[in-house]
């Protein structure tokens, strides 16, 4: 998990195993085995319902979705996987979405560390006003900055000709700050776990403070990374509101282009579904792969 | 001390941006020609899908490169965003050069002060007001005032009927009032099949068809001063009237009290449905897989007697109308392009692909015009219908009035009983939300 | 963690400071530069927030004292300024926009409350049952991380289908199958979709205190439990007196950000039922909404926006003041 080649020493943080801690060395008593199965029973039925309506349903045809709901499908098609790509431009979108978000994470990762490691390692005037005011914009409801935005958007346009308003640009702009308070938050928590020793050792070694940090704190901080990269994702890849309304034709993202496939006659249920599963899976997909280390990175960082 | 001189820093800097922000869109002037070669157009959806708008319309936006020069910038914008996108343009002053609008907006943007209006020297430029269809004009801003905006597209609502369904149930004639569809309605609603569909959740469609039958009743929703006047006897008869065609003529299906996306199209293109009240909808069923000879259309129902003028309105003026942002810079270009769209030839073209009528009367006499489908509507259009309440307010009234029937319906699609006085209480509510001035 | 205030004005990295042996490294830098580099780093978030958040909000409560209609968007600096009509029109109760406005601020606080209440239990105990290795466990886990990693649209999409009156699956299952109810019931117009919004609401977020708890849980110390057991403890026992203890500085962040999550949700109610909630489910963002967009009032919708704004700002204080004893102010 943590490759600290450059690392004088292996990192704590990161090595701690994602393991169960059992609660004790005595078997668990029958009563607890079977409310147990009970509930994670009716748990997983409930959390798998709609996946299996979104599977079964983008495989029916389209009289099968607007008639009453049937557990199996009458027959099987993969047209509905072949249609959504010409009802919407749905690869523009995909493309789109894959831009915006993928920026947007990386813009917000870089700055999320530069942040952290500036709160975690350093004493500095102003820090707390920082941090509080960093996490409270969580609380802004988005609507009472949506209109603004534009304004300021437009202006800067007006000003510099830098195109936000409408572009994949301003997008980026919005959904990175967007996970930025909550990411910043969670690093510092995870730097803090990472040894002050390590630090040292890299600048006894000659590297500057960024040196330090980016050969030494980041290396051994992977895992929160990683969990605040997949969080940053998610936010932007997401996102309805500003989307709806900032973006046009030529960089409309699939939160918005979704809206396509109910069209001005039909609703096609089963192209929706299907549509939304394609869009799902490389985010769901991405997040399983990296879950190891969301719960890494949290317990080290967040919740500490 | 510095963390205060910080905070004032920062603070200052916002005031700052903030004034600047304030310029909003008056920065941009009142539009100029300063880039003559371009144009940005949004279009409504109109077609199938907007897919199939870019098809139709990319050729004649060509052919109009070929003959100007400029080119247009084509965006076709979905009917959710339309209205959100035209206000941030406003209020940012970031918008295209020419759109459209629902014709029913005209006068809320006209009183925004966005579009260009058009006085009688713009109209010069595009032709003449005259060559435009009046009931058309009826409907591109406040009375008195220049118009906001030219008609695109014409259309009306009329009543579309099942032949087969019909005959089945051993209907000979379409219904011609109110009392005969309640009639032949309840013939046909049984065995899971029903006489009418209806769109309860649809804003925009519960205000066209209630404003139709409120003009019955001799309600207008607004007073002659423009003041909301949603309580009327005759409102809350309308609305009653409308609402009980699910709740105690119960031809209506419950279901449709959460349809908001056309889905009484595809029940009646099903066979589903016997019955649907609706503007141009022969391409949609078309695409639907119903054939021409498959349904009939006939004129929207009247209280009593024929559809005429008066308490015999039998539609709302639909239709799209086309404006230029006042900020454009390319007036002149604009203005062109509103010329090239509205021209007899276009104009033609356009509305075949649409199904609609045009509201340029020249291109009324083409024989594409005077098929099944479009004769009624062309006839509905000149004689019997009507614009909606040409005042600001109007989106405000769409949202509050359509909210309260959107209620409506789900109370009798519950199966709580509609009154007068709970019609009333739900228009009182909307009332009171209207802005007052 | 050191614990640092913004007034203890130690300017000197605090690797240094805690290192004697290192304190006079070989690559001295000038002071100004070492003052400097905190802020340097800083600077990006600070421009970013400032750009995105800060001056947009400024700008908003401007908006709220204007009268900012459709009369006056396409300039707005020219709105005439309406002093405090937005507001005392947002709280006159007895008028229906205010009475509106409550009854939405009242949906919303039941909303969260239920919502926040019921995900933190389910969240907490799937993290509790699942604290012992079984088998399944790792792939168990993996699918209830689902909910939370799809994309908001996509998964409200798809509950909206499954509410659907006609062909959704919740009304066959209800009605056709079991005859739960006499006819099919409407989940998203009327009364019901409450329902519909919580259910929608718990399904995506219950996940995300899962993930939480079970993060805590890794790190109570498992010489606490076999200390317990040793003296004999049951299964209750040490839940009560260990897990949830331990749990406490966890639980007091996660339900903060569920209910700030949960009450400024917008995506769920726009993407369920469109631009007008039902009046059961008219949570305050999509009211909010409306209110501005819809009915083109921006001022009036700003007003009611800082006015939410004011009281998430003190729920969050009083709820951080009351809970964060024992936790240091400067871990927030």
């Amino acid at each position: 998990m943590s490759s600290t080649s450059t690392a004088p020493r292996p990192a704590p943080a990161a090595e701690r195993p994602v393991r169960a801690v059992p609660r004790s060395p005595m078997a668990p008593p029958r009563s607890f085995l079977w409310s147990r199965a009970i509930f994670l029973t009716l748990l997983t039925g409930f959390v798998l319902l709609p996946v299996y309506v979104m599977v079964s349903s983008s495989l029916k045809p389209l009289q099968d979705v607007s008639g009453k709901f049937r557990w199996v499908p009458s027959g099987l098609t993969i047209r509905p996987y072949i249609d959504i790509w010409s009802t919407v431009p749905l690869a523009k979108y995909f493309m789109n979405s894959l831009i915006v978000a993928g920026a947007a994470t990386v813009c917000s990762v870089v700055i999320a560390v530069f942040s952290a490691y500036a709160v975690s390692r350093y004493n500095f005037r102003g820090k707390r006003v920082f941090t509080v005011t960093v996490l409270s914009t969580q609380m802004f409801p988005g609507i009472l900055f949506l209109l603004p935005l534009f304004l300021i958007y437009v202006n800067i346009g007006n000003a510099t000709g830098i195109a936000l308003f409408g572009s994949r640009g301003g997008l980026i702009l919005t959904y990175l700050t967007f996970s930025l308070p909550f990411s910043i938050w969670m690093l510092i928590g995870y730097f803090d776990s990472v040894p002050r020793d390590l630090d040292e050792a890299a600048l006894v070694d000659g590297c500057g403070p960024l040196g330090a940090l980016f050969r030494v704190v980041v290396p051994a901080a992977i895992p929160g990374i990683v969990a605040v990269a997949v969080y940053a994702f998610m936010t932007a890849w997401g996102e309805v509101l500003f989307a709806s309304v900032m973006t046009n034709d030529a960089t409309r993202t699939l939160a918005v282009g979704l809206q396509g496939y109910s069209t001005q006659n039909e609703v096609y249920w089963n192209q929706i579904m299907a549509a939304s599963l394609v869009v799902s899976i490389p985010v769901v997909a991405g997040f399983l792969l990296l879950q190891r280390y969301l719960v890494a990175g949290l317990t080290a960082g967040a919740v500490k | 001390m510095r963390i205060r001189a910080a905070a004032v820093g920062a603070v200052t800097m916002s005031l700052a941006l903030a004034a600047s922000a304030c310029g909003g869109g008056s920065s941009s002037g009142e539009g100029s020609n300063d880039s003559p070669k371009t144009l940005t157009y949004w279009a409504s959806n109109q077609g199938a899908s907007i897919e199939v708008d870019k098809k139709v319309l990319r050729p004649e936006l060509d052919k109009f490169e070929k003959e100007t020069g400029i080119k247009v910038k084509l965006e076709v914008v979905p009917w959710s965003d339309l209205l959100n996108r035209i206000l941030t343009a406003t209020t940012s002053g970031q918008g295209p050069d020419v759109l459209n609008i629902g014709n029913t907006w005209s006068a809320s943007l006209q009183a925004s002060g966005a579009l260009l209006p058009w006085d009688a020297k713009n109209f010069g430029r595009i032709g003449g007001k005259d060559r435009f269809v009046d009931s058309a004009l009826g409907s591109t801003g406040v009375q008195g005032q220049d118009p906001a905006a030219v008609p695109l597209y014409s259309m009306a609502y009329a009543l579309y009927y099942n032949k087969k369904m019909f005959a089945d149930a051993g209907i000979s004639k379409p219904p011609a009032t109110w009392d005969e569809l309640v009639a032949d309605g309840k013939k046909i609603s049984k065995k899971g099949k029903w006489g009418l569909g209806a769109e309860g959740s649809n804003l925009s469609n519960n205000i066209h068809q209630i404003f139709v039958l409120g003009q019955q009743h001799d309600a207008d929703f607004f007073t002659a001063e423009g003041k909301p006047d949603f309580t009327s006897d005759g409102a809350v008869a309308a609305i009653k009237q409308y609402v009980d065609l699910m709740a105690k003529d119960k031809i209506v299906a419950p279901g449709n009290a959460e349809y908001a996306q056309n889905q009484s199209l595809s029940d009646f293109a099903k066979g589903k449905t016997a019955m649907v009240l609706w503007q141009t909808a022969s391409a949609t069923f078309k695409s639907l897989g119903m054939e021409d000879d498959e349904w009939g259309v006939a004129p929207a129902p009247v209280q009593s007697g024929t559809p005429g003028t008066g308490t015999n309105v039998n539609s709302m003026v639909a239709g799209i109308n086309m404006a230029v942002f006042k900020n454009s810079k390319n007036i002149d270009g604009a203005t062109k392009f509103v010329e090239f769209m509205t021209s007899d030839a276009e104009q033609k073209i356009l509305n075949k692909a649409y199904g609609s009528i045009p509201p340029v009367k020249a291109a009324q006499s083409d024989p594409a015009f005077n098929t099944q489908a479009t004769a009624a509507l062309r006839e509905t259009l000149a004689t019997s219908a009507e614009a909606l309440p040409q005042v600001a307010e109007e989106s405000q009234f769409e949202t509050a009035v359509g909210t309260a029937v959107k209620e409506l319906f789900a109370d009798a699609a519950a199966g709580r009983p509609v009154t007068t006085a709970s019609v009333k209480a739900k228009l009182e509510k909307a009332q009171q939300q209207m802005p007052t001035k | 963690m050191t614990t640092t205030t913004a007034d203890a004005a130690v300017d000197e990295p605090s690797v240094r400071k805690n290192s004697p042996g290192a304190a006079r490294g070989p690559r001295r830098t000038g002071r100004i530069r070492r003052i400097g580099l905190p802020y340097l780093l800083l600077l990006p978030a600070l421009l970013l927030e400032l750009l995105v958040h800060l001056v947009p909000m400024v700008i908003g409560m401007v908006m709220s004292f204007k009268e900012l209609t459709q009369f006056y968007i396409r300039d707005w600096g020219t709105a005439p300024w309406s002093g405090l009509d937005n507001y005392t029109m947002s709280v006159d109760f007895d008028a229906p926009v205010g009475e509106a406005l409550l009854h939405s601020f009242f949906v919303t606080c039941v909303f969260t409350v239920l919502s926040v209440g019921i995900c933190w239990l389910l969240g907490t105990a799937a993290a509790i049952y699942m604290q012992d290795v079984f088998r399944g466990r790792g792939l168990l886990r993996a699918v209830f991380l689902v909910p939370y990693a799809l994309p908001v649209y996509a998964a409200v999409i798809t509950w909206a289908f499954m509410f659907q009156h006609d062909n959704g699956l919740v009304n066959h299952v209800l009605h056709d199958q079991l005859g739960l109810t006499d006819k099919p019931s409407f989940w998203l117009i009327g009364d019901n979709s409450f329902v519909a919004l919580l259910t929608v609401s718990v399904w995506k977020g219950w996940p995300f205190a899962f993930l939480i708890v079970m993060a805590g849980l890794q790190n109570i110390p498992r010489e606490l439990y076999e200390a317990a057991s040793l003296d004999g403890a049951g299964l209750w026992q040490q839940l009560r007196r260990i897990t949830l203890p331990s749990l406490r500085p966890v639980n007091q962040v996660l339900v903060l950000v569920l209910f700030l999550w949960t009450f400024n949700d917008f995506n769920t109610p726009y993407v369920l039922f469109g631009k007008a909630a039902p009046e059961a489910a008219d949570l305050i963002s999509i009211h909010i909404y409306q209110s501005s967009f819809v009915t083109w009032n921006f001022g009036a919708g700003s007003a009611m926006s800082v006015l939410l704004l004011l009281f998430l700002l003190v729920v969050t204080g009083v709820y951080l003041a009351l809970t964060s004893r024992g936790r240091k102010a400067a871990d927030v």
